[in-house]
This record gives structure tokens, sequence and C-alpha cells, in this order.
């Protein structure tokens, strides 16, 4: 294979992952679950700390020194957002506790656009987390929700999505990669093509965003989510990316402190955008190392990443192969590094169970994608998601687990 | 056998295994060896829920005794539920109801037992006993 060397110093990086030296079962940790939650680099968590230890405060009203400082950094962690994503204003950067949040957020909002005879159009490939909002939003309005089909690879039909869209699409969701296989999907034409029927767009990118560059501007996206938990932050926060003219068309979300302007018994009129969304106090501490966690990716370089994380998936797929009655769900030519798989006459939940006992973490199960596992007729899979700081000996060391596991089972 | 007295034995077979490999190597040949349930009965009602993999039980009374029958589509499960029948199949129901499980931890399979562990052992036991407690109000 003809394949450029990483310029990654892993041994260096691994160093930041405090996580990473740990023992479980009395093996050293090999992390292969990054689809599900991404480990937290020293710089991560330090900037926890220092929240904590030096400028706890409440936001935006205070004005007292520590009040003013964690506000500047609350702030600060929304541009750095906003870069990140290449946003045009930090306003359409909205803080919510993570993809969930942030779907839900513009699902409810949706209620107030959308009636009977008009269709939202879901991909077959989606986490139960943006299909179950959206049915709840049909059922609310009255409007039909259409899936688009996927292949036996795991890849979308772009012809049926073509033959669904109409001038009664009113929107479009799916995610930007696959959690249960991996798949890239051709978001970019998506989007296009929902455009020209007048249809706004909705890209689930808590898959996406911590394996490959995104461009809002340059997608020319309506609505896109991320979770900071996926991208080496911590959980409980995350975002919200939506085109200024939609973010104001949405009626608000929740109700309360923060996204109000005026409060009378009488009437309330609401804050601008981003607050309008944000009531509450918020995960001041989480939006604050969540801009620090994208400082830690920036510094490694999301194109390298990429390059490196292709380069453990294409040996980690070959390596996988080689193992007799190995099946790999999801081998769509565009992936992110996620291989889900099972091995012929082994349940998955055996083969997770034996391999913690070795110290390696992976998913097993539907992955809260059960439209997936009903269209391969399997009850799950082991899903093994790699990192940037993963190596090919902890691959090589799983390759091992998995037959280990193999021999014992049958 | 009493209940208390199959589980001491089974704790005693347990402490023979000097690591993990030879715990889940037994508990994988006792998957193989369990009683399975009758076809008839490998029904949607007889799962247990919250199980990643998928359980059935089935529980008949022959005189005035409790008799399991079960099967699992994931093989660790099936010893897992060996084990509990081993323990519960052939006793009274009221001494099913009044059993103390604490020989799971005594055994090495205490992570089975945590409410999030997928494999619901936590649910397992529940429906042993749930059927025990039927099968009491059956025979009051």
């Amino acid at each position: 294979m003809n394949m450029t060397e990483n310029t990654l110093d892993i041994t260096q990086i691994r160093k930041d992952f405090p996580i990473l030296s740990r023992k479980v079962n009395g093996n050293p940790l090999i992390y292969l679950d990054n689809a599900a939650t991404s480990q937290t680099p020293r710089q991560v968590i330090d900037t926890i700390v220092d929240y904590y230890s030096n400028y706890n405060a409440n936001i935006h009203r205070g004005v007292h020194t520590l009040a003013q400082e964690a506000t500047e950094a609350y702030e600060g962690g929304r541009i750095k957002i906003q870069h990140f994503f290449n946003a045009a204003k930090a306003h359409e950067i909205i803080f919510t506790s993570g993809t969930t949040h942030s779907i839900n957020l513009v699902a409810n909002g949706f209620t107030a656009f959308l009636k009977k005879g008009d269709d939202v159009l879901v991909s077959a490939m989606e986490h139960h987390s943006n299909i179950v909002p959206w049915q709840m939003l049909c059922e609310r309005t009255g409007a039909s929700l259409k899936v688009i089909p996927m292949n036996n690879e795991g890849a979308l039909l772009m012809d049926r999505y073509r033959d669904l869209l109409s001038d009664k699409t009113k929107l479009v969701v799916c995610n930007h990669v696959s959690n249960a296989l991996g798949t890239i999907n051709p978001i970019q034409e998506l989007i296009t093509l929902a455009h020209d029927v007048g249809a706004a767009v909705l890209i689930d990118g808590a898959q996406s965003s911590p394996h490959i560059k995104v461009d809002v501007q340059q997608l020319d996206v309506d609505f896109y989510t991320a979770s900071a938990h996926k991208l080496c932050g911590p959980t409980g926060i995350g975002m919200l990316y939506g085109k200024e003219e939609w973010l104001a068309k949405l009626p608000p979300y929740q109700g309360g402190g923060e996204m109000i302007a005026e409060v009378t018994f009488e009437k309330t009129t609401y804050a601008d955008l981003p607050y309008k969304f944000e009531a509450g106090t918020p995960n001041i501490c989480g939006g604050i190392a969540f801009g620090a966690a994208l400082d830690y990716l920036k510094t490694i370089g999301l194109e390298a990443i990429e390059d490196y994380e292709h380069e453990l998936l294409a040996y980690a797929t070959d390596k996988l192969l080689e193992i007799e009655g190995a099946k790999i769900y999801g081998t769509s030519k565009h992936k992110t590094a996620v291989i889900s798989f099972n091995i012929k006459g082994i349940h998955p939940y055996d083969m997770g169970t034996l391999l913690d006992k070795m110290g390696i973490a992976v998913r097993t199960g539907h992955h809260c994608a059960q439209p997936i596992m009903d269209y391969y007729k399997i009850p799950g899979t082991i899903r093994a998601s790699f990192s940037f700081y993963n190596t090919k000996e902890e691959i090589d060391l799983f390759i091992k687990a998995v037959k280990k596991a193999k021999e014992m089972l049958q | 056998m009493s209940i208390q007295e199959i589980q001491d034995e089974i704790v005693d077979e347990f402490a023979m295994f000097e690591d993990w490999m030879q715990r889940y190597e037994y508990m994988i040949e006792l998957g193989k060896s369990l009683p399975l349930i009758e076809e008839e009965y490998k029904v949607d009602d007889n799962i247990i829920k919250g199980c990643q993999s998928k359980v059935w039980v089935h529980a008949e009374l022959a005189d005035d005794k409790l008799v399991f029958t079960a099967d699992s589509d994931a093989i660790i499960t099936k010893g897992i539920i060996a084990i509990l029948i081993r323990a519960f199949s052939h006793q009274r129901p009221q001494d099913i109801i009044d059993a103390d499980t604490a020989f799971i931890d005594e055994i090495g399979l205490k992570e089975h037992l945590s409410p999030t562990r997928a494999n619901g052992l936590v649910s397992m036991i529940k429906q042993l006993k749930l059927y025990a407690v039927a099968y009491q109000t059956q025979l009051n």
C-alpha cells in the first residue's frame, strides 16, 4: 500500500490522555469506543479544574470580576466553535446539552412551520436521536416522515432520494457520518438537491465533527449539530449551528432566564440570538471546556487526524477480514474509522464481554440505530471505533483478542 | 438439596478457577448444556426485558416444585442462566422467593449484577422470583 506515513507523534499525543495509561481487568486499556465518546486530554481537564478553582461564577449579569471572567471565557468558547465550523457569525452557534438537544430544539421549532401534506425526509441510517424527534414533530403537525433508503454497503440511494424530493418536502435530515456503519454521506449533494425544492436541511454532525473538517458556509447547510464529548470535550455540552435567518424565524424552545429581553405578566419579549435559545444558567464550564477541546484538536490538525485515522481503518479492516467468518457491516468507499462487524455464529454480546475481560473497550448491540440492524436482519454488531490516539499495536492486540474470544466461544 | 446447599456447591466449583478465562470457559460450557426451553415457549411473552441478548424463560409446577427451562441467543448469557437455574429450579416457590443471591458475587460475576449491565442478570433473577411469587399464590 502506498500511503504517506503519518506526521503525528502518537506516543507524545497519548501522554496527553491520562486515562490511556490505566488498566482494565489487569490489562492495559485499549479504548476502541470513540464513536460513543472520546477521551479527554489533560489540557481540557486542566481547563475544567481552572474554571472551578479560579473563576466559577454565573455569567452575563454579574458586574463582579469573576462573572466577567467567566462570561468572557464562555463567549470565547462560542467563538472557538464558530471558527472551528467556519460559521459566519458567533450568534449562529447555540449552546445545547449535545446533539440530541440540538435536534429537539429544531424539531420543536418546526412545529410552527409544518402542516398536513408536508414531507420530512430522514435517512435510513440514523441514530434514534435523529428519528424520534422528527416522528414526534410529524405526529404534532400531521406531516409525513419519509425514509431515504440505503443499499447493502450502507450507502444512501441518491436516486431514490431525488424521487422523494418534491415541493412538499420541507425538511431533510441526515447524519454526516453514520454512528453504526461509519458511512460518510454525500451531504453536499444532499443539501443542494434539498435547497432546489426549497427544503431546509439539518445535518447531524455528532460522528463527523471529530474526524472531518466541516465548513458550514461552504456546505450552505441550514442546521448542523455536534457534541463536545465526541470532540475530546466533556459530556453535557454541544452546539447547534443554524443560519441566522432560520434561527431568527424559529420560536424559542424553552422559557426562562437568559432568553428574555423584557418580562411583564402581560407579555415577554425574547432576547436576541443566540440567547433566545439558551434559557436558564447554561453549562458554563462545559462551554469553556468545549472551546479548549477544539483548541486541542486544532493543534493536532484535523487533516492529519483524518489521514492517520484512515490509515488505522485500512489496517484494522485488512486484519479483521483475515479472521474466518468475519463480516463487516458498512463497506461504503467513504468511511470514517468505524468498523461494525460480527463473527459467524458468535453473538456480539459474548464477544464484547470477553474483549472487556482482556481490557478492550468496544461497543456491542444495536448502537441506537435499530432500523439498520433490522435492515441487515441481525441483533446487533460489535463496533470498534478508532481515534487519533489509537495505534497499530493496539489494533494487533485487538485482533489477537478477537481470535482468542472466538476460540473460546466456538 | 436446598438452594443454599446448591449455591455453596457452585461457589466451591468456581473457587477452583485461577483466572477469569477458566471461569468464562466453564460458563460457556455450562451454557452449552443448559436444559433448553421447548420451542413452543420460546415466544415474545417469555422474553426477559432489559437484555442485550435475548433470554426466554418458562416456568411450570411439578408437584409442589417449580421447574425452569430457558434459552438465550448469547452463550455467556446461557451460562449465567444455567447457573441460576441450577440454583433455583426444582425448588419450592416460597424457598425461591426467600433465597439470597449473594453467591453471584462470590463466584466473581458481580460485574454482571450492575443494573446497567446489558445482559440483565438482575432482570433474570427478578423474573425467576416473580414466577415463584405467581405460583406461590396459586398454591395458596
